[in-house]
């Protein structure tokens, strides 16, 4: 039987099991909109096309399924660049459907027209223009399998309102094959042989990890290995869940407002053995002083993320959940390559524990209501069982450092491109894929109006994320950089704000304001059980900075402590 | 250094902007690029000059391999290969010059293709030193134009560009 290129649309995302998209609809999308009316499809109309991309993103984030937008041509195509940057950056599985003008209009400036295949180019991991109705089925088959397979990324499909409306017949395609596209999934076994040796022969070892641990699943089989051979464990803030957060082999996140103990045990450390992590800028430091003493193994299932930014000795491409069986295997079979371990170690342990204990997190009890011990509250109520979100700045570094991450995919945040608005539309995206868990935004006063149009989005689809705002009137970040590098020049940084509590009222949400630190738990309880979107508004001490600081450029033991 | 590389990629609209793209918003060189398509037409070659040192050159060819439309990427470093260009020049020639500029073109095994009372259009083929030769030696009469197609390359011997499936990349597990 035709059908037309809208109904084969919504077959396909009904085929590849897609429960819920994130849309917003314009000129362009009538065909596709009207057709997706008629199925079950949960339909989450956002308020702004950027919203759309952040929340498919949260919901891929929170799922481990790939998240999937609408949005129209035009306006609504250059809307959601920011949202795929977002997802391209932190290799976050994600379809894309942007509508498109007439293709016999394509290339004559039509009303809004925009050649969004060209412009996303370089911040997807693949994109179509589909120019024929016959090839949609095919298309939207490999755009799902491209998203979701070797390194996971971004895809968009751009359908033009004609390829839309035309018919054709429809059979979703089982098998996908990419002559060119095959990436590999196991490690060379020799090369596993040769970490594992390495790994044998350290003293001062320390497994360095981000968010490939979480996107291959791997985490409880890195929690095996740790454990078996004591070896302490550092994560990327991307990493952060991919390893029990209140475990004792933990040391915190590493990088620019990495731990103490983190960042010295990189520096010291004989043996790093970085998995599904990029070695990016915020992490390494000054990249000559990184891990001066270290031989490198990396796991990555992308070949362009070794040796791109730090010199590997031992690369192993492939999946690493596949690697880490592999590892386990060889502990397993071949004990007499680790004996004497962990007792070799025992030197090294000891010093990293004395690093932990030394030189813990901390903060200045002094002065305002501390933002650093709101989270640890947030930490303490939810008892870690929460979904997390955050903006990015200060508010993101201090949840990262106060939140104890216990599980893989309850730390929702853009690691890599730093959007500021991304939390609060990814929550809700969070909150869509688990309507019954805790989905809580730690934002900033700053970054929540980045995208707080979207609270209409999550009044009207009932979904009651909490937005905890850390008010300290500023754009903290920036204003901690001018404190400590630009003499306490706070140009651009004091944005007066609104009142977030009648915002959220306005908007039909619930709004709270803490103003003194005995009413926090009792706020929170109540803001966290309300069964509303809601928005919390804490002052904080305005002028609190993130610590450990490593200054940009600057090597990672040269931190500036509380 | 330069480097010259190959790459084989699905003769699809919008592969050579994916691939310039790479280049430019990568920070990496393109010295000159050769595209057209091969035996099977639904595949394209481009040879690419492009310089860097050896971490560069390693990260140009992992990035390119990565691109969902390229099907391979051959590195000629380490192999023995041929690599031809041809240059289109037009030079001033009067009754004085023209027999010596006959005389250059058979010497460099050249083909004068277009001829005009005061100039001469000639075609050469060969590697970077032979034209690099050749122009040095007619520059002097007054080059009015010059196009130059870039190299394309080949390897020596029996090595063929297989394209039957992409090698898994990097599980040699150097990436």
């Amino acid at each position: 039987m035709k059908k037309t290129g809208a109904q084969i649309l919504v077959e396909s995302l009904v085929a590849e099991g897609v429960d819920t998209v994130f849309c917003y609809p314009g000129g362009a999308t009538l065909y596709i909109t009207d057709a997706l009316g008629e199925c079950d499809i949960r339909q989450i109309v956002v308020r702004h096309e950027q919203g759309a991309v952040h929340a498919s993103d949260g919901y891929a984030r929170a799922s481990g399924k790939v998240g999937v937008s609408l949005v129209t041509s035009g306006p609504g195509a250059t809307n959601t660049v920011t949202g795929i940057a977002t997802a391209y950056m932190d290799s976050i599985p994600l379809v894309i459907f942007s509508s498109q003008v007439n293709t016999a209009l394509i290339g004559n400036d039509a009303f809004q027209e925009a050649d969004i295949v060209g412009i996303t180019r370089p911040c997807t991991k693949h994109n179509y223009l589909v120019k024929d109705v016959k090839d949609l089925a095919r298309i939207i088959k490999e755009a799902f399998h491209i998203a979701r397979s070797g390194r996971p990324g971004p895809v968009l499909v751009d359908i033009p309102k004609d390829v839309s409306a035309n018919m054709t017949d429809f059979k979703y395609p089982d098998k996908v094959h990419i002559r060119s596209y095959q990436p590999t999934y196991f490690g060379h076994p020799g090369q596993i042989q040769r970490a594992m040796r390495a790994i044998a022969s350290s003293k001062r070892p320390v497994l360095f990890t981000g968010g490939g641990i979480i996107l291959s699943g791997a985490s409880q089989e890195l929690t095996k290995f740790a454990e078996a051979l004591s070896i302490p464990v550092t994560n990327t803030l991307m990493g952060l869940g991919g390893f029990p957060g209140n475990n004792n082999l933990f040391l915190g996140m590493l990088g620019m407002h990495g731990t103490y103990a983190a960042n010295m045990a990189i520096t010291e450390s004989d043996l790093i053995i970085a998995m599904g992590a990029r070695f990016d800028d915020r992490a390494t430091g000054k990249t000559d002083e990184f891990a001066p003493h270290a031989k490198v193994i990396h796991i990555d299932i992308d070949p362009t993320s070794i040796s791109k930014n730090i010199k590997v000795d031992i690369p192993i491409v492939g999946d690493i959940k596949n690697v880490l069986h592999k590892m386990l295997d060889i502990l397993a079979e071949e004990k007499d390559f680790f004996k004497g371990f962990p007792e070799s170690i025992g030197e090294w342990m000891k010093k990293v524990a004395k690093w932990k204990k030394d030189f813990p997190l901390t903060y200045q009890k002094n002065g305002g209501l501390k933002p650093q011990y709101v989270i640890e509250r947030i930490y303490d109520l939810t008892k870690g069982k929460a979904i997390i979100a955050t903006e990015v700045g200060q508010n993101q570094m201090w949840a990262a450092q106060f939140y104890k991450f216990l599980k893989p995919r309850t730390l929702l945040t853009s690691g890599g491109l730093g959007t500021m608005g991304f939390g609060f539309p990814a929550a809700i995206g969070a909150q869509a894929a688990f309507p019954k868990s805790l989905v809580i935004d730690i934002a900033g006063d700053g970054s929540i109006q980045m995208n707080i149009q979207e609270l209409a989005t999550a009044v009207q689809h009932r979904l009651p994320v909490k937005v905890v705002i850390l008010n300290n009137g500023y754009l903290g970040m920036v204003r901690q950089w001018q404190e400590l590098f630009y003499e306490k020049r706070y140009t651009w940084t004091s944005l007066p704000c609104p009142d977030f509590v009648k915002v959220a009222e306005a908007y039909g949400a619930a709004g709270y304001r803490i103003d003194k630190e005995k009413d926090i738990d009792r706020v929170l309880k109540e803001a966290f059980s309300n069964n509303q979107p809601t928005f919390v508004d804490v002052p904080v001490d305005p002028e609190e900075c993130v610590y450990p600081m490593v200054p940009a450029g600057a090597s990672l033991k040269e931190m500036l402590l509380v | 250094m330069k480097h010259t590389i190959s790459v084989l990629v699905e003769n699809e609209f919008g592969v050579l902007s994916r691939i310039s793209g790479l280049f430019s918003g990568r920070g990496f060189n393109i010295e000159s690029l050769c595209v057209a398509e091969t035996l099977d037409p639904t595949i394209s070659t481009m040879t690419i000059v492009t310089t860097g040192d050896d971490m560069i050159l390693e990260q140009i060819l992992k990035q390119l391999n990565k691109l969902i439309n390229v099907i391979k990427v051959i590195d000629f470093r380490d192999t023995d290969y041929v690599s031809r260009e041809m240059v289109l020049v037009k030079v001033n020639a009067d009754e004085k010059t023209r027999a010596e500029i006959l005389r250059m073109v058979e010497i460099f095994r050249g083909k004068i293709i277009d001829v005009s009372p005061r100039t001469y259009t000639i075609m050469i083929t060969g590697d970077e030193e032979k034209l690099k030769a050749f122009l040095a030696l007619v520059r002097p009469l007054g080059i009015k134009d010059l196009v130059r197609t870039g190299p394309v390359a080949m390897a020596r011997g029996d090595k063929t560009l297989k394209t039957k499936e992409k090698q898994p990349k990097g599980g040699n597990g150097d990436g």
